[in-house]
């Protein structure tokens, strides 16, 4: 039997781990529900982005804000370049699986050959400091990046919520030829959806160089996880993919700490199995 | 007749210079180029490490060009990329036979695609020489010859001497957490280690498997931290042991010892968690295995090799030395028979011991394998020395306690 402190530190790794789930799955979610386009490249940027603060970290020492506030920009600018791409040839929601697939592996060979397929860590002071509360510990920058991951979820969902362009997009997004008749100039908000979308990708990746070691295979190891999260969180839903990824990560967790660590995506993809058969509609 | 003396002696000083500067002088490989095919994981999650054997395998290739070639003729490496997936390795060396038509092959990187390529090469009888295969059980292949020396029962030899060099020490542990990796090799071994450790009377808390791939390391760190084991074996392929030690020191936690079945040797001798981190290896860049006059030739070209390709760790342990043993032992048997014919080559490797950088390597025990070579090694003072058997230690070099 698993000791209540055990218990609980799985719990809190769990949802911090499900905070950088959920970062990653923001931009994803988005782009799949409002723009129709189910970006596989993002997961390539997201790598990109780590590697561009490992970058900057190691050959130019500027700390990992300095590099996200380079990188962040950047990446809203390339997203909205890669939305002139997909409007210019009509990429379709299932094309845009083929389309973004191909990116992500040119990304993947671009990122190799640049730094190599060998690893990289960004050595941080901060890599593993935590925080004590009572028995258990908690880690500064897995706590970082689900605040980050919080903060962005409820600032987009209020910003879909209550801001013009983001009920426009979400009309279009219910139907894009209603949404004009009433004014709603789709084409140009999507450009800016998809700038935030790769925004976000370049904050995931800020904080995948501070956590994880580097890889260019990376980019395929957070697939499956992710993409859980968004059809479990709801496509669109900001607030949904931070609630699922705290979900998924939890039971991961909980699932190594009580049985074996093996049966933990077992878990969490059974949950997406019955969601998706008692919900069918939220894909 | 002076004359004609002198015109002897001087004739006689030409001809000496020259023979003189045929027997030194090699002469440049000619002809149509010997075809040796393979695979690698150049891509996806074996890429890092299969990068090195690329880098040896180049190397070594060039080295064979700039003398006389094998059997004087240039060698091709057509090398082809396995994307880490041993379905993948096994269709290339199907198109590498058929298709391309190689010569010779020489094996992937790592057990499941080696597996996977064994088939194919048993399927057309061709000699298979690879270095990085961790089930010599299941290598039944008559014509394999696996130059990752670790002998024919890696599951009861290899923990037996981390084992042996723990129980020298002057605080033996009592308590041993096992957490390894799935993928086939790691698992095996680490079982190994389970049963092992319980047959020597030490007490096996916890055994845990985790999946290849894993992210989340925090409840795995918490389940090793809350079984309070004396010693942690870790059947860590690449990162996971990096990963698994920093999971640790978030829960203010590190283990008194901590074992890395295959690390990734760089990051972990340079992680500021991986101090005294042990392992096991069958060379390190120190005496006595420097003093094998192809580590002596071969290490500084690798290191220079490795530095140009912008990779940060460049010092050759297991992995590359592995490696450049099974380009050895192809050249040895080529070389010795001057011939290319599978069969021949097979059973010269199965008769003779061939020297390599690894030490004398022999193929006439069970399914093909010989002595079990690994030594136990430990980071120390910012590098991996090696720390047991105590012959094979670096100079002044033991086993430091926690």
């Amino acid at each position: 039997m698993p000791s209540v402190t055990l218990l609980g530190q799985a719990l809190v790794s769990g949802v911090l781990a499900g905070g950088l789930y959920a970062l990653l799955a923001l931009g994803l979610s988005l782009s799949w529900g409002l723009l129709r386009l189910v970006n596989l490249a993002h997961f390539a940027l997201a790598l990109l982005g780590a590697y561009l603060t490992y970058q900057l970290g190691h050959a130019f020492h500027l700390a990992p804000w300095v590099s996200a506030a380079i990188i962040v920009p950047l990446f809203f600018v390339v997203g909205m370049g890669l939305h002139v791409v997909f409007a210019r040839f009509r990429v379709t929601e299932f094309t845009s699986l083929l389309v973004t697939f191909g990116l992500a592996v040119i990304l993947e060979s671009l990122i190799q050959w640049f730094w190599t397929a060998d690893y990289r860590r960004y050595e941080t002071p901060w890599a593993s400091a935590s925080v004590r509360v009572g028995p258990l510990f908690v880690p500064v920058l897995e706590s970082l990046a689900c605040l980050t991951a919080a903060t962005l979820a409820l600032g987009t969902w209020a910003w879909l919520r209550f801001t013009y362009v983001g009920k426009a997009l979400r009309a279009a997004a219910e139907d894009a030829a209603i949404a004009g008749a009433f004014g709603v100039n789709h084409r140009r908000h999507a450009f800016v959806l998809s700038g935030i979308s790769a925004a976000y990708a370049g904050v995931a990746g800020t904080f995948i160089a501070l956590i994880s070691t580097l890889a260019p295979s990376q980019i395929w190891v957070w697939l499956g996880v992710v993409f859980a999260v968004v059809i479990i969180g709801g496509l669109g839903n900001p607030v949904g993919a931070l609630l699922a990824g705290f979900l998924i990560g939890a039971s991961e967790s909980v699932t190594m700490a009580v049985a074996a660590p093996a049966w933990a995506p077992l878990v969490s993809f059974s949950i997406l199995i019955g969601l998706l058969v008692l919900r069918p509609e939220r894909v | 007749m002076i004359r004609m003396r002198r015109f002897t002696r001087g004739g006689g000083l030409v001809a000496f210079l020259v023979l003189a500067f045929a027997a030194s002088a090699v002469a440049a490989p000619a002809g149509q180029p010997i075809r040796i095919g393979g695979t690698l994981a150049l891509t996806g999650p074996l890429g890092p490490t299969a990068l090195l054997h690329k880098l040896a395998g180049e190397m070594y290739v060039e080295e064979l060009n700039k003398g006389n070639g094998l059997l004087g003729r240039p060698v091709e490496w057509v090398l082809l990329d396995d994307q880490s997936k041993p379905e993948l390795a096994r269709s290339l060396y199907e198109k590498l036979i058929t298709v391309d038509k190689v010569d010779l092959i020489i094996g992937p990187y790592a057990t499941s695609g080696i597996l996977a390529a064994m088939g194919v090469a048993q399927r057309y009888q061709k000699v298979f020489v690879h270095h990085s295969f961790g089930m010599p059980h299941l290598a039944k292949y008559e014509m394999h010859f696996a130059t990752a020396a670790f002998g024919p029962e890696p599951n009861r030899t290899i923990p037996t001497t981390v084992f042996d060099a723990l129980a020298a020490t002057a605080n033996p542990p009592k308590t041993v957490a096992i957490i390894t990796s799935k993928f086939p090799s790691a698992q095996f071994q680490s079982f190994g280690a389970k049963e092992i450790a319980e047959k020597r009377g030490l007490k096996v808390p916890l055994y845990l498997e985790y999946e290849f791939g894993t992210r989340d390391w925090g409840a795995l760190a918490a389940r090793v931290k809350d079984a309070k084991p004396d010693f942690v074996w870790i059947g860590a392929l690449g990162l996971d042991g990096n990963q698994m030690l920093e999971a640790m020191k978030k829960l203010d936690y590190t283990p008194p010892r901590h074992f890395h079945l295959f690390p990734a040797p760089g990051p972990l001798v340079v992680a500021p968690d991986g101090k005294q981190a042990l392992s096991v290896t069958v060379f390190e860049e120190h005496p006595p295995f420097m003093n094998n006059p192809g580590a002596a030739k071969l290490i500084p070209l690798f290191r220079e090799r490795a530095a140009k390709a912008n990779v940060p760790y460049t010092h050759v342990d297991t992995q590359v030395a592995g490696s450049l043993a099974a380009w050895q032992v192809l050249e040895a048997a080529v070389t010795a028979t001057r011939s290319l014919d599978d069969k021949v080559l097979a059973q010269w490797i199965k008769k003779n011991r061939v020297d390599t950088i690894i030490g004398k390597l022999r193929f006439d025990g069970p399914n093909n394998y010989g002595d079990d070579l690994f030594k136990v090694k430990q980071v120390q003072d910012g590098k991996w020395v090696v720390v047991w058997p105590r012959e094979f230690a670096a100079p002044g070099a033991r086993l430091l306690p926690p």
